[in-house]
């Protein structure tokens, strides 16, 4: 790095700074600070939270599944299966999260007499977030070298044994790191799920808010309760990440 | 072993690579198929091992038809041991276990038998000490053997080597052809493509030519090497055993 460019980045970290600093002190001298009304909601927080994990580890369980077909479904034989998967994914990812809840909770759920809101918002997003699983499970299985296929056919390996002693052994190196990645988007965008009247930490937080009156002191706990579940994986999507680019 | 092709034709895209072959093939152990790049010996090899469908005609190895399903092809493909120019071993596992796959998930050999098997194959191929390396341990050499002990170890009626050491240096291309000259000295059955004249016109017993996807000449090795009897070997091997 030239001399030059050190003085930028100091004046550019130096500005960044004192502009989120005077931002800061804008904010917090406006507010007077009131925890006492947050904290007798503490029980809300805190079930909430523990809402958002097991919502996010169902819907992590089910998009893993549902990628796992979907992916699988892009290389079937039958090109049904494959004009099925491949549509499936395109509509997925080129919607909002947002919209598929409102049509796929007001609309397709209402229509199909899926009553109970929890199964219906943890269906939903996995359906969000298995189209994403499917494209990096795609990603790993076509990292297998065409002569590795070639070789599994040559020795008689059936279909599925090539996908379980060849394909999938090592495609899970490649799908691994991103997918832990993925974990950390589902656990985020989970919060969207209160709008469905689902009783995880962000409509825990609005709850809090709309009782006490509180804003920050709302907020600010759902912020880090979220960061407490985020930081974590997204670590260890790293240290995956590190430790398979090292090892093959 | 016999071979017998009856108007075998393979075609990519429009290029015709084997053009309507018919031909008997005998030989007691050996076959080499040689000839210019491009007239079609891989694609014959790769034809008679069940890796490519013919898009016409039809071929019998040792009298029996080779399968056109899915299934049934299968099961042919799995008793024929195919070595390739770049090894195709899998790089997640071993020496050991690459050899031991194919006999375990595919041949129902029990684990213990498939590892004395492959433990054996790898000491004769002079691969002690190798057996927990993964493929990028390996030298070039060292794969294209484990690759042939993956081959030998499912007893296969035929071996089939496609090229095997086009992609070693001499040194190891050494290696890799004195394993094979051992594998007909134990009375093995097998196919070579091969551009190591030499080597060629030592192991095998016959030998086809093919250019322009057609069987051009064949006949006893030591007779084509000495006088071949057509035009385009005897300009052939002019022109390969000129350096």
């Amino acid at each position: 790095m030239t001399r030059h460019h050190t003085i930028n980045a100091a004046i550019s970290v130096l500005l960044g700074a004192t502009l989120l600093a005077g931002l800061c002190f804008t904010v917090l001298q406006a507010t007077t600070w009131d925890w006492s009304g947050v904290w007798a909601y503490r029980q809300v927080f805190w079930r909430g939270w523990l809402n958002t994990i097991w919502i996010s580890l169902a819907a992590l369980g089910l998009s893993v599944l549902l990628g796992l077909l979907a992916a699988l479904g892009r290389r079937a034989r039958y090109p049904a299966l494959r004009w099925l998967s491949l549509g499936y994914v395109e509509l997925i990812r080129g919607t909002p999260l947002l919209v598929q809840l409102l049509i796929l909770f007001y609309v397709v759920a209402d229509a199909v007499g899926l009553q109970n809101r929890y199964a219906a918002g943890i269906l939903i997003l996995s359906v969000f977030s298995g189209a994403y699983i499917a494209e990096m499970i795609r990603g790993g299985i076509e990292s297998i070298s065409k002569s590795q296929l070639e070789s599994a056919r040559a020795i008689g390996l059936t279909r599925w044994q090539t996908y379980r002693h060849v394909i999938f052994p090592q495609a899970i190196r490649h799908v691994l790191p991103p997918l832990a990645g993925q974990a950390a988007s589902i656990i985020k965008d989970s919060s969207l799920l209160s709008i469905l009247g689902i009783e995880e930490f962000t409509l825990a937080a609005q709850q809090v808010n709309s009782a006490t009156y509180s804003t920050l002191e709302s907020y600010l706990p759902l912020a880090i309760g979220y960061l407490a579940l985020t930081l974590p994986v997204s670590l260890l999507a790293r240290r995956l990440e590190h430790k398979f680019r090292y090892e093959t | 072993m016999n071979l017998a092709f009856h108007d075998l034709t393979k075609r990519y895209g429009g290029h015709t690579v084997l053009d309507a072959i018919t031909a008997q093939l005998d030989f007691p152990h050996v076959l080499a198929l040689l000839g210019p790049s491009g007239g079609g010996k891989s694609t014959l090899l790769r034809v008679i091992g069940g890796l490519e469908s013919p898009e016409a005609g039809s071929l019998t190895v040792d009298h029996q038809p080779v399968p056109t399903m899915q299934k049934p092809l299968r099961v042919y493909r799995s008793k024929i041991g195919t070595v390739f120019q770049s090894w195709n071993l899998f790089p997640h596992l071993d020496a050991l276990a690459n050899i031991m796959l194919p006999l375990t998930a595919v041949h129902g050999v029990e684990p213990e038998a498939a590892r004395t098997r492959s433990l054996e194959l790898l000491e004769r191929l002079h691969l002690n000490g190798h057996a927990h390396k993964r493929p990028a341990e390996l030298s070039g050499g060292q794969r294209q053997r484990v690759a042939i002990a993956r081959a030998v170890a499912i007893r296969p009626k035929l071996l089939l080597f496609d090229e095997p050491t086009s992609a070693l240096d001499p040194e190891m291309t050494a290696e890799v052809l004195e394993v094979i000259a051992d594998l007909k000295s134990e009375g093995r059955t097998f196919v070579l493509v091969t551009h190591a004249m030499n080597f060629a016109r030592t192991v095998a017993d016959q030998v086809a030519f093919l250019a322009h996807g057609q069987i051009v000449e064949q006949g006893a090795a030591q007779e084509f090497f000495a006088a071949p009897r057509t035009e385009t070997a005897q300009r052939f091997l002019a022109k390969v055993l000129k350096y």
